[in-house]
């Protein structure tokens, strides 16, 4: 299936993922050069969402692989069922089975754990995968995924060689927390996804809460856009802002400035640290306020 | 690739006016190449089928396509629009490349080329030291500089460039490298220690039991890897810290060898990412390099805003847990202490060690009263001189503990 560019900015937009015409370009070129897509950015600027939305804009299944350290091929590719093949083999030296019948049975697909990776080149229909925070996980790992994104075959020693049956669209997100390696970064097409602009996050309030006045959308908005300018230790993301914006509507506010203590006190929503939280004192906020008006 | 494979099939119609569009592409990877962007063959064929294909209708289009193509960090994408705009939108080609090349080029090009070019650009950082020693800068501690440090006094006096000798570099390159070993020594009996596991290993615990037919005695276990202790060099090449710089820009690419996990910055107003520079294998190369980096120095140090910019960018991909951090600087700050104070607090929290070097404690009657150097002390888990290569061979018992 490919859609051209505007198919799916439209169709991201219908899916309820307010995207910027940069991203669409970039899940379009991923069909086109049939690249993998390295997403950077802050925390809380909404990489994952990407990849989910992209999976809904294909009516695709999303398989996501969260990296952590010490992620190993076993726990990331697939693994065998080892305790059910102990019990496999107790039960057939019972009937006194031979034993490379035994082996035969145990080493079978049966047994055979998918994890995401495998998960990910064995469905029917191409499925989008997400490498999650891809910088996590350890340099091995790294040059071991680049393998199976140029290939796209696993080879599994006691079962042999298994070739995708669909290529998968991948997405890998990374935080910058461990330098990528060059090969990795070459291979893949990059987008660095910033925090949204006003405009565009007063939209996504307004999508993703329901009944919100889309004045008040604004304003929150613009309110988190001059408290990211502060200077903060954890810059507010985006689902922050949809948390606060929750808040207010439950709280049945309609203008920010009518009631700033309100505003002052469900700021917990933004800041998550204690430090953040004493920097941000009521003056600052009103005149953040003040601003926004 | 098969994106390239696709481009002769969905070429434009008029074979002349895209043999031009290919010259223009061909042209424009070089460019991106000249600015230190990872263009290899693949991309360049991928971008003729982006070329060929619909996006190609306007640069507005045009433009995001290929930055998601050709871009590969957050520097690359933020200097992208610049050359793409310089280039096919019909500003200077060469101006662009002034904007965009590294801070340092940036600053001074005039005197960049003719150091280049001259002989003597070859022999590396002292000789523009000195240079620039005798222009001054106005710190007032000019004076003291020549009297302090013997070592390097001795051969400043003589002739600087005498430092560069092969002698020294690998003195300095046997130092940096018995420095990581003392630090890894202690890391591998660490890992000894540690004999039991956190999970049982089955795959590893059935293959070992076999030769007990299937039945388990003998268990394996996961342990967690070891991190070995990573190494951030953070030096200084001010104006005030001229006469020392080339000895540790010497030292710092002993260190990026020996250490599997270091990385090297240099700044003096702004900080720039020097690893990459210093892991040429060709130390003379890898030296002079730098040496060119750090040119444009001169006037003062802002190493708040230096640590500023290393905290935002750079810190969370470069230090974990197990991290010392050494600053070589002698803590003249033109910026404002609270700034430095506050930067440095910040970085205590990220890392294990702080260490800071100070070629001034060599000095007779030394103590530390720059306002710079007040405000970071009390970050500070070592103060320590490193005014020779014998002072630097004194931390060694200090990096053993870490």
């Amino acid at each position: 299936m490919t859609l051209n560019r505007d198919d799916i900015s439209n169709r991201l937009a219908a899916v309820g993922y307010i995207a910027d015409h940069d991203v669409a370009t970039a899940l379009w070129l991923m069909d086109f050069l049939k690249r993998p897509l390295l997403l950077e950015g802050e925390a809380g600027v909404g990489k994952t969402e990407v990849a989910k939305a992209l999976a809904a804009v294909h009516g695709a299944e999303l398989i996501r692989l969260q990296c952590y350290e010490g992620l190993d091929q076993n726990a990331a590719l697939y693994e065998w069922n080892y305790q059910r093949q102990l019990l496999a083999i107790k039960t057939r030296e019972g009937d006194g089975a031979n034993a490379d019948a035994i082996e035969e049975h145990i080493f079978s697909e049966r047994y055979l754990l998918e994890r995401p990776l495998l998960a990910a080149i064995r469905r029917e229909k191409p499925p989008v995968l997400l490498v999650d925070e891809v910088d996590r996980a350890d340099e091995e790992f790294e040059a071991f995924l680049l393998e199976l994104l140029s290939d796209f075959q696993v080879s599994i020693p006691e079962l042999g060689t298994i070739k995708a049956t669909s290529i998968p669209r991948v997405v890998l997100t990374s935080n910058g927390t461990r330098e990528l390696s060059d090969a990795l970064r070459r291979r893949c097409l990059y987008h660095y996804v910033d925090f949204p602009d006003v405009d565009r996050e007063a939209k996504i309030i307004t999508t993703r809460t329901p009944g919100i006045d889309t004045t008040l959308a604004l304003q929150i908005a613009r309110m988190v856009a001059s408290v990211r300018k502060e200077d903060l230790r954890k810059v507010p993301g985006v689902a922050e802002t949809l948390d606060w914006a929750a808040t207010l509507a439950g709280l049945d506010m309609h203008d920010l400035r009518q009631e700033p203590e309100v505003v002052h006190e469900t700021m917990m929503c933004l800041l998550k640290t204690r430090e953040d939280r004493s920097r941000l004192t009521r003056e600052v906020t009103e005149r953040l306020l003040g601003k926004v008006a | 690739m098969s994106a390239s494979a696709r481009q002769p099939a969905s070429a434009n119609p008029e074979p002349g006016g895209w043999f031009a569009a290919r010259r223009r592409l061909a042209g424009f990877a070089r460019t991106l190449r000249d600015n230190g962007f990872k263009v290899g063959l693949s991309e360049t064929g991928d971008a003729l089928a982006i070329l060929a294909g619909p996006l190609a209708a306007r640069p507005s289009t045009l433009r995001p396509a290929l930055r998601a193509l050709f871009c590969g960090t957050h520097s690359d994408w933020e200097r992208f629009d610049e050359i793409f705009d310089a280039y096919w939108l019909g500003r200077d080609v060469h101006q662009a490349r002034v904007l965009a090349g590294t801070a340092f080029e940036g600053r001074a090009p005039g005197r960049h080329l003719k150091d280049v070019g001259s002989p003597t650009g070859a022999a590396g950082l002292p000789d523009h030291s000195e240079r620039r020693h005798d222009v001054g800068d106005d710190t007032g501690d000019g004076q003291g500089r020549r009297e302090g440090a013997s070592r390097f006094e001795n051969l400043a006096s003589t002739d600087l460039r005498h430092i560069v000798d092969a002698a020294d570099i690998a003195q300095a390159h046997a130092l940096a490298a018995r420095l990581s070993r003392v630090m890894r020594a202690r890391l591998v009996r660490r890992e000894r220690v540690r004999r039991h596991g956190r999970r049982l290993d089955l795959r590893r615990t059935i293959h070992r039991n076999i030769s007990h037919g299937g039945t388990l005695l003998d268990l394996a276990w996961r342990k967690r890897k070891i991190k070995p202790l990573r190494l951030v060099f953070l030096l200084d090449a001010s104006g005030s810290m001229s006469l020392y710089t080339a000895f540790f820009v010497r030292f710092l690419h002993g260190v990026v060898d020996a250490f599997h996990e270091s990385e090297a910055f240099v700044f003096h107003t702004r900080l720039a990412h020097v690893s990459a520079s210093l892991r040429d294998r060709d130390v003379t190369r890898a030296v002079d390099k730098l040496a060119l980096m750090a040119q444009g120095i001169g006037g003062g140090t802002k190493i708040g805003e230096s640590l500023a910019t290393f905290n935002r960018w750079h810190a969370r991909r470069v230090i974990n847990s197990r991290t010392a951090v050494m600053i070589v600087s002698d803590g003249y700050d033109t910026g404002t202490p609270e700034q430095l104070g506050e930067e440095m607090r910040r970085l205590r929290r990220r890392c294990r060690r702080i260490i800071w070097l100070n070629p001034l404690i060599g000095w007779r009657d030394y103590s530390p009263q720059a306002r710079g150097m007040q405000a970071a002390l009390p970050f500070i888990d070592l103060f320590a001189p490193a005014h020779s290569i014998e002072s630097l061979a004194a931390l060694e018992p200090y990096l053993a503990r870490i």
